[in-house]
């Protein structure tokens, strides 16, 4: 198999070695390491080359980045997320996947195409390849929606008639105890990529083509409205998702406390560990008429890429860590250990991945996906917008009532801090 | 030149150290006085140096130039652009500027809010610790665990306990007393300025209650008890007698908890995560976002060059009031 | 002074009113370290349903929560010797020499304390990894490099205290000791370090308790192999699932030594600061 393989007849020194940091994608570091630790030892066998492992935490793992992109002193291979990819791009300190080197790591066919799309700057040869795959979509309680007698939500108001419906006060003691949807609120990232969504949905966009940002133009604002009513006038979502991070909505989801959940295909895992299995997965909806200019968006391409920094010693054998990580055997494990989506065409025949839920996923990646914006601000955006978002939620479910003007202000306000930010 | 000597250096010196051994009756010490004193504290001006002058000088040239994602990595030659980060961040009108503003005022506010309180805490727990009370070697253990604790675990405990449905915060204010109809939030929204305060003034209190302790143990029972014979009240004897004599400690106390509140990075990070809600982002997260987050380490030094600037100012106006002159080197 | 009814009852109430707000947080913090972690996850109860020490047991391994405490160990003990090394030398020049700079120093060493640590955080980072760069000498994700930059987060404080415990100490036995031909460093060595040993131990808790805490410049500066406690526990908030209680168990872990050590060591740092305000 590795015949003919361009890469690994570079790998000449037996004592060969790169560094991967590796982040961290489980609730325990341990974890990770078990999950890795094998497809390491595997990788060693096969081609000679150790690897020096370090598990990163999400929250630490952008400013390692940055110290070590300043220092030299960094990993040879290393994870990033999708929307950094532009950002880290900028700076000049990672290889670029050119024709060469992609046919080094297998070839850029093997991926799913649309994985490809955020992996750098447009126009550019891209800064890393993808790894997991993410993409978000609408789950939802089969048991709550057979007994109501409802179908799977197609559009967003028959999604939102759903969440009415299901709405409801169970105990009878005055309190509503069962919601409609429920999703990470309190998480701006996850703010900032659901009014990318929503926006596309809306035919907007975050940036225009010089790259202004364009938070506050008329489709975002109508996007911003959209997600506010689930908890402001549509009241299917409790004003707690204003705080609910990582698996707080699907614990809540699991429990029974909601019917819909909105997240990314990592839920998969969350339920699989609580022993939740009464769910259908479909594709986030869009509002019954698409506007002018609107898309059937209903994720961005998310998860986490690979790249390798430029100061490697090694990058003959840093591109064979990246193709075995790639590739067939470690998609699958790697993939089905964290609950991700394989970003290689092949991994989808494997019996593994047999299953209508990751099918479902797998459509909207390839069919319902675009690339958060890949310009060198990304980060920013997403920091800004988030936040921003998160604010107004937050006013929202301590009951305060959001025009469309202070939504407006809200979102221009943030676009200007990313102007005078460049 | 250890020796070099003038009228108002003996002054100085007399005034300072009463107990100067200045002359010692051994020659072969007098010689060695020139170097010693600079030997001895030659390792600390080193650690100094390297861990404070220096980045600090580096600092202050980063932030004349336009250090971005785009020149990190070869940062010596980020282009200088001299004071267009200052531009930015003074411009009242731009929305970084008008954002620095906001949290200049956000961040005065919680620095007040946090060392009144945590005076007043801190002095109730000394005066009372103060008299003759059962248990008063316990109750001292006790307060002082809070400032023990190490921040990140005491403010991660903290978060768990503000959450809105899970926390202990609102099972105690609506489900046990019944006070508030409504869960309120306090981990986002207008709430978690409050909730940040909260959990800064519990762990900086007992730091005000170790030093005032110490300071009213260093006050003479008589002067307290003169007065009480004379009649005056408690009040009346704690405002006029102990506070004018404990005054310097005072001083030094709440300029000490007010650099340290108005420079909090830990509590709100560990409370809120990397992004804290808007009323909550103090000057330390803000530049942290700038210099982190938004990959502008230029503008973001430049900030903090001017928190640096106020802070000497504020310092320096401090020390000048309320210390008194001859103890200013403390 | 006299002590009438009511201010007994104001102290009453004073004592009651602080220990509430001092015992109840911890008092959530230990019970949730007991809990299951569906109870944790669920509403919040003040008498846990099941006691539990798994997560005592189970924190052990979903971090690498040993390596976290021996690398706090090792950067915290280390740095706090040093900087009373460090200070004691500087303190003892400043509190019996009189020297052209003395008070700038004191100044310098005081005024850092006012600095913004962002201010020095990213330029200390470069530094360090030109010290690299230059010398070969690996700094960033060393236990060197942490310890370095600790000491001197104590110093200032450390200087001061001690500068006013040694002034306290009196000149005659020292003057003694230099007629008997003991040079000054004797004088430091055998005689001063004896009489501010309960100090010097009180100094040291606290410079202990400063790089046991620290949690920004510990992140930038550690790796996997040196992350300490601070950074480390932070671990536990990740994009899943967070384990509440084996968090509030960790947090009681890497409590217990400090706070020992601290509550043991108080009286002599109260005496210090003390002597360090007069």
């Amino acid at each position: 198999m590795l015949a003919g393989c361009g890469a690994n007849d570079a790998v000449t020194s037996d004592d060969a070695r790169v560094s991967y940091w590796a982040a961290s994608m489980t609730s325990s570091i341990t974890r990770d390491e078990e999950v890795l630790t094998p497809q390491l030892e595997a990788f060693t066998a096969e081609t000679g080359i150790e690897v020096d492992l370090e598990v990163v935490p999400w929250d630490d793992l952008w400013n390692r980045i940055l110290t070590a992109v300043s220092s030299g002193q960094g990993p040879d291979v290393l994870n990033i997320g999708t929307t950094w990819s532009a950002s880290l791009q900028a700076t000049g300190a990672f290889i670029e996947f050119d024709d060469e080197t992609m046919q080094a790591i297998g070839g850029a066919e093997k991926f799913v195409p649309t994985s490809l799309s955020a992996t750098g700057a447009d126009g550019q040869a891209p800064v890393a390849v993808p790894l997991y795959g993410q993409s978000y979509a609408l789950y939802y309680n089969t048991e709550m929606f057979t007994e109501a007698g409802l179908d799977t939500p197609g559009t967003w108001d028959e999604m939102v008639a759903a969440g009415r419906q299901l709405t409801l006060d169970t105990t009878g003691d005055g309190e509503i105890d069962q919601w409609g949807v429920t999703f990470q609120g309190g998480w701006s990232g996850v703010s900032a990529h659901l009014m990318f969504i929503l926006g596309r949905q809306n035919g907007g966009a975050l940036l225009d083509a010089a790259g202004q940002p364009q938070f506050d133009s008329e489709p975002q604002v109508a996007a911003a409205r959209r997600y506010l009513d689930l908890v402001a006038t549509d009241r299917i979502a409790s004003p707690s998702v204003a705080e609910l991070t990582g698996a707080g909505p699907a614990t809540e989801f699991a429990q029974g406390n909601a019917a819909m959940v909105i997240g990314q295909a990592t839920v998969r895992g969350v339920l699989a560990d609580l022993g939740f299995a009464d769910y259908g997965v479909t594709r986030l909806p869009s509002p019954r008429t698409v506007r002018d200019g609107g898309h059937d968006t209903s994720t961005m391409v998310a998860g986490t890429n690979l790249t390798v920094m430029d100061t490697t010693s090694d990058r003959a054998a840093a591109l064979e860590l990246v193709r075995h990580l790639t590739d067939i055997d470690a998609q699958v494990e790697l993939n089905l250990a964290y609950g991700t989506l394989p970003v290689i065409e092949a991994a989808y025949d494997h019996e593994a991945f047999d299953d209508d839920h990751l099918r479902t996923l797998r459509d909207v990646l390839r069919e319902y996906a675009e690339p958060f914006p890949q310009v060198p601000e990304a980060g920013q955006v997403e920091s800004l917008l988030g936040g921003a978002m998160k604010e107004l939620l937050a006013r929202v479910a301590t009951g305060d009532v959001i025009s469309d003007d202070d939504i407006r202000a809200a979102l221009r306000d943030a676009g200007q801090q990313l102007e005078v930010g460049r | 030149m250890v020796t070099h000597r003038s009228e108002t250096d003996a002054e100085v010196r007399a005034r300072r150290q009463p107990g100067q051994l200045s002359d010692t009756p051994n020659g072969r010490d007098s010689r060695r006085r020139h170097w010693l004193p600079y030997v001895l504290i030659l390792p600390a001006v080193v650690a100094e140096l390297i861990i404070h002058v220096v980045p600090i000088v580096l600092g202050v040239w980063t932030s004349m130039t336009q250090l971005t994602q785009l020149h990190i990595r070869d940062w010596t030659n980020a282009p200088v652009i001299w004071f267009d980060n200052y531009r930015h961040g003074l411009d009242p009108a731009g929305a970084i500027g008008s954002a620095l503003g906001d949290t200049v005022l956000r961040t005065l506010a919680f620095t007040v809010l946090v060392v009144a309180l945590s005076w007043i805490i801190g002095m109730l727990a000394a005066y009372v610790l103060n008299t003759r009370v059962r248990g008063a070697r316990g109750f001292r253990l006790l307060f002082l665990v809070p400032f023990a604790v190490p921040t990140f675990a005491s403010v991660l405990a903290w978060s768990f306990m503000f959450s809105r449905d899970q926390g202990a915060v609102n099972h105690v204010l609506v489900d046990q007393f019944g006070l508030l109809d409504e869960r309120p939030f306090w981990l986002i929204g207008d709430n978690a300025f409050w909730a940040m305060v909260v959990v800064a003034v519990w762990r900086l209190w007992p730091f005000a209650f170790l030093m005032l302790l110490a300071a009213l143990q260093g006050v003479p029972g008589e002067l307290d008890d003169a007065a009480a014979v004379d009649g005056a009240s408690r009040w009346r004897t704690f405002r006029s007698i102990t506070l004018p004599a404990i005054r310097p400690v005072n001083a030094v106390v709440i300029l000490i908890m007010g650099l340290w509140s108005f420079n909090e990075f830990s509590v709100p990070y560990v409370l809120f995560g990397p992004r804290p809600p808007e009323s909550a982002t103090l000057l330390a997260a803000l530049i942290y976002e700038h210099s982190f987050v938004h990959f502008g380490m230029g503008l973001g030094a430049a900030m903090n060059v001017l928190v640096l600037m106020f802070l000497l100012g504020v310092s320096l106006l401090f020390l000048r009031l309320f210390v008194p002159h001859g103890r200013r080197h403390a | 002074m006299r002590e009438g009814p009511g201010f007994r009852w104001f102290r009453r109430g004073v004592l009651t009113f602080l220990t509430l707000i001092t015992v109840v947080p911890l008092y959530v913090v230990v019970s949730s370290s007991v809990k299951p972690l569906a109870d944790v996850q669920g509403r919040f109860s003040w008498i846990p349903r099941e006691v539990t020490l798994s997560p005592y047991v189970d924190t052990w391994t979903t971090v690498p929560l040993a390596r976290y405490l021996v690398n706090s160990l090792i950067v915290a003990a280390v740095s706090a010797s040093l900087a009373l090394l460090v200070a004691v030398a500087a303190a003892y020049a400043l509190s019996r020499f009189t020297f052209r700079g003395d008070r700038a120093f004191r100044l310098a060493v005081l005024s850092t304390q006012m600095v913004p640590g962002m201010l020095f955080l990213v330029p200390l980072f470069l530094i360090f990894s030109q010290v690299h760069t230059w010398l070969g000498i690996r700094v960033i994700g060393t236990h060197a490099g942490l310890i370095v930059t600790f000491m001197t987060f104590s110093l200032p404080f450390a200087i001061w205290m001690l500068t006013g415990l040694f002034a306290g100490i009196p000149r005659e036995v020292e003057e003694a000791a230099l007629l008997d031909g003991l040079g000054r460093i004797g004088v430091l060595l055998r005689i001063v370090l004896p009489l501010a040993r309960p100090a010097l131990a009180a100094v040291g808790i606290f410079a202990f308790v400063i790089a046991w805490g620290e949690v920004l410049f510990a992140s930038v500066l550690s790796d996997a192999d040196t992350r300490t406690l601070a950074v480390g526990l932070r671990a536990y908030i990740t994009q899943s699932t967070v384990l509440w209680n084996e968090l509030m168990a960790a947090s009681v872990i890497a409590s217990v030594p400090v706070v020992v050590g601290f509550l043991m060591l108080h009286r002599h740092l109260m005496r210090g600061l003390g002597a360090g305000l007069r």
